[in-house]
């Protein structure tokens, strides 16, 4: 996923010369991930550079040159690190267009990863997607593989409206045969990864994988399921995902940020009002413990896998009778 | 000057900071300033004729806010000076980035009144076009604004043009971390941006002495690496002068600099603020003394590039401009409620066109239940 963002990078910076990338060790170093490496060499350090060290500078001072006509694509280091920037991004990115009424918008792309599942240490491992999701003005995008990687920035840089790009980051080494450049689904639809008439498993980011590992161990037992990849989660593509609802009948939420008031709340919630008739059982949630991001020798503990999935499945009233033919155990 | 303490007290003698730069003196006579020059006679009277029309913009507006014409009004009073001299650097390709007390200098930039006044009426955020008029919209998140000025100078210099920036800065922000990250960017940037800190002794009701321990706000320049400076914030040909010198030297190259300009926010904070919790009157009155538009009224009579007529013609000019502010507020515009949603995206989503269709239902539903 790593190579696909890098290339992804490098593409938009080819094909765009409004295009600029900037950061922490962006440059000579190519970013702690290497995302943004090689960039510098190939477009010289006026297109690709390293800033001082602070967050609120790096999106602030991308916010006055997007007014004057570049493209910039930022980058936080790490999640946790981007709380400095999160005035900038609540009170100035995402509301600039509105307060001039569109007479300024904000082509800006800020890539953050995210998520734990890394044996980081603490402030490294944070999902940080429901502090953006909640603020209007941002869409909030989030993909789960190579493919969507290259083919989700490509579009968010071209985009007319600032994008929050969260990458799972446990997912960079993740080994993918994907040829590049690539165009998949446009960035704003949900996708149904894999398909199953028993229950829709929601996921997004680095639970996609996660979620499809659940369904393949759940098909052994007889359980199909479907798997739905969000991508974005601001705007929502709540339709794609209530089909889905519909037509199963039952649907578990899965996520690493802490469960209470997490995006799956306001999926469970927005479900829930669309598609009630059709539903055997309450949508379950599989999200992080309601705790600060653990140690990394704890973080087990507090991460969705496999088995939680599962059994979120297995609490979806199956006692009713079989939905689809697939009632579990 | 905020007072050192007396181990520190050398430090002055390291990097000395002068009296603030002044070529009028609060009396109306003329005074000399290392590096400014007056300028010619036909620009003190257009500065002149600016700053009364800055202050009885700034008049009116406190008027229309007691009379509920206006939902709040930070007031310029006594700061005219600042915002007149500092905008009349600017050439029209230039950008500047106020904060909500610089209304004044909106006008300065010649932006409409009714777009100008469009924030402090409740109407939208930003009334004018920020492209049209090189005029960042105006920036509440103290400092916040600092850094969009920085980068959009570096963006500037990017693509070869010598557009130069000014930021409008007030003493309390000056503890904000974006002042200071947006110093030390520009620094490093090599951009040219002024930082214009009207120092006007308050941050609300908190007095400069607890806001640092810097011995003046141009001193905190220095560990950033860049040139600060004092100015009378009371004599609009100083501010006018000192700032048109250092955005020129800024687009030659010399990157950024900080202007401290010395003045005093006659009244409250906003009209919703009550100054004499922390305040004395009697503190105002030095300040009184030193009027900006007093003394240069004094310097021009005394030359005699200015007569009674011509101080009639002007005053009746800026009385016109403020009848026609007045008649051109006088009818309260409903904003439309569907741009509510017409502005959060480029293109609404579908969550934003389903709300938008539940409010005018709404509407509907409200207007037909209306007597």
């Amino acid at each position: 996923m790593a190579e696909a963002l890098n290339r992804a990078l490098n593409d938009a910076m080819a094909a765009d010369e409004s295009v600029l990338v900037f950061g922490e060790d962006v440059g000579r170093l190519g970013g702690v991930f290497r995302v943004t490496d090689g960039l510098t060499a190939e477009f010289g350090e006026k297109r690709c550079f390293d800033t001082p060290l602070a967050e609120s500078g790096i999106v602030g001072t991308a916010v006055g040159m997007a007014m004057y006509g570049f493209r910039p694509v930022v980058e936080m280091q790490f999640d946790a690190f981007a709380y400095p920037a999160f005035e900038q991004i609540t009170s100035h990115v995402a509301k600039l267009r509105n307060r001039t009424r569109s007479r300024l918008s904000l082509p800006l792309v800020i890539r953050i990863p995210y998520g734990g599942g890394i044996g980081g240490v603490e402030h490294h491992s944070d999902s940080s997607e429901a502090y953006y999701t909640h603020t209007p003005g941002l869409t909030v995008l989030t993909p789960a593989g190579a493919a969507d990687a290259y083919s989700m920035l490509r579009e968010a840089i071209e985009m007319p409206d600032p994008v929050i790009f969260l990458e799972p980051k446990r997912r960079y080494w993740a080994k993918a045969d994907v040829e590049l450049p690539v165009t998949t689904e446009p960035a704003h639809r949900a996708v149904v990864r894999r398909a199953g008439r028993d229950a829709t498993v929601i996921a997004y980011g680095a639970m996609v994988e996660t979620a499809l590992e659940a369904a393949s161990a759940g098909a052994e037992e007889g359980l199909a399921l479907e798997v739905v990849d969000l991508r974005s989660l601001s705007p929502f593509d709540a339709d794609t995902v209530a089909e889905s609802v519909r037509r199963t009948g039952r649907a578990v939420v899965v996520h690493e940020a802490s469960t209470f008031g997490g995006f799956g709340a306001e999926v469970v919630a927005r479900l829930t009002e669309m598609c009630f008739h059709h539903l055997e059982a309450p949508i379950a949630r599989v999200g992080g413990l309601d705790i600060p991001y653990p140690p990394p020798k704890l973080e087990e503990h507090h991460l969705p896998n496999v088995d939680r999935i599962l059994d979120a499945v297995d609490s979806l009233q199956w006692d009713d009778g079989p939905a689809g033919g697939g009632a579990r155990r | 000057m905020t007072a050192l303490a007396p181990h520190l007290a050398g430090l002055l003698e390291v990097v000395p900071f002068g009296e603030p730069a002044c070529l009028i003196a609060p009396d109306g006579s003329p005074a000399g300033a290392p590096g400014l020059e007056m300028p010619s006679d036909g620009r003190l009277l257009e500065l002149y004729r600016r700053l009364v029309t800055a202050r009885r913009f700034d008049r009116l507006a406190t008027t229309l806010t007691r009379q509920g014409r206006l939902a709040v009004y930070p007031s310029a009073g006594g700061q005219e000076a600042c915002q007149v001299g500092a905008v009349l650097a600017l050439r029209p390709q230039d950008w500047m980035f106020p904060t909500y007390r610089e209304t004044v200098a909106l006008i300065t930039r010649g932006i409409p009144a009714v777009e100008a006044l469009s924030l402090l009426r409740g109407e939208w955020h930003c009334g004018y076009d920020p492209q049209q008029w090189r005029t960042a919209p105006q920036c509440t998140p103290l400092a916040t604004q600092a850094l969009h000025a920085v980068g959009l100078g570096f963006a500037a210099r990017l693509k070869g043009e010598d557009t130069a920036v000014l930021v409008f800065l007030g003493d309390g922000a000056t503890s904000e971390g974006d002042a200071n990250v947006a110093l030390n960017f520009a620094a490093v940037y090599e951009v040219p941006v002024v930082f214009f800190i009207q120092n006007n002794q308050y941050a609300i009701s908190v007095p400069l002495s607890k806001q640092t321990r810097s011995p003046t706000l141009a001193h905190r320049a220095l560990g950033y690496g860049i040139g600060g400076y004092r100015v009378d914030g009371n004599d609009v040909v100083a501010v006018q002068a000192m700032v048109s010198q250092l955005l020129d030297e800024g687009r030659s190259g010399a990157g950024p600099a900080v202007v401290e300009a010395i003045t005093y926010r006659m009244e409250a904070h906003t009209n919703a603020d009550d100054a004499a919790r922390y305040r004395s009157a009697e503190e105002a009155q030095p300040w009184v003394e030193r009027d900006p538009l007093a003394r240069l009224e004094a310097y021009l009579l005394n030359r005699g590039v200015l007569d009674q007529a011509r101080h009639d013609d002007i005053a009746a000019a800026a009385e016109r401009f403020a009848s026609s502010v007045r008649t051109a507020l006088a009818t309260d515009v409903e904003p439309d409620a569907a741009s509510l949603f017409a502005h959060v995206y480029s293109r609404p989503t579908a969550l934003l066109e389903a709300e938008s269709a539940w409010l005018a239902e709404q509407m509907r539903f409200a207007r037909q239940e209306a007597p």
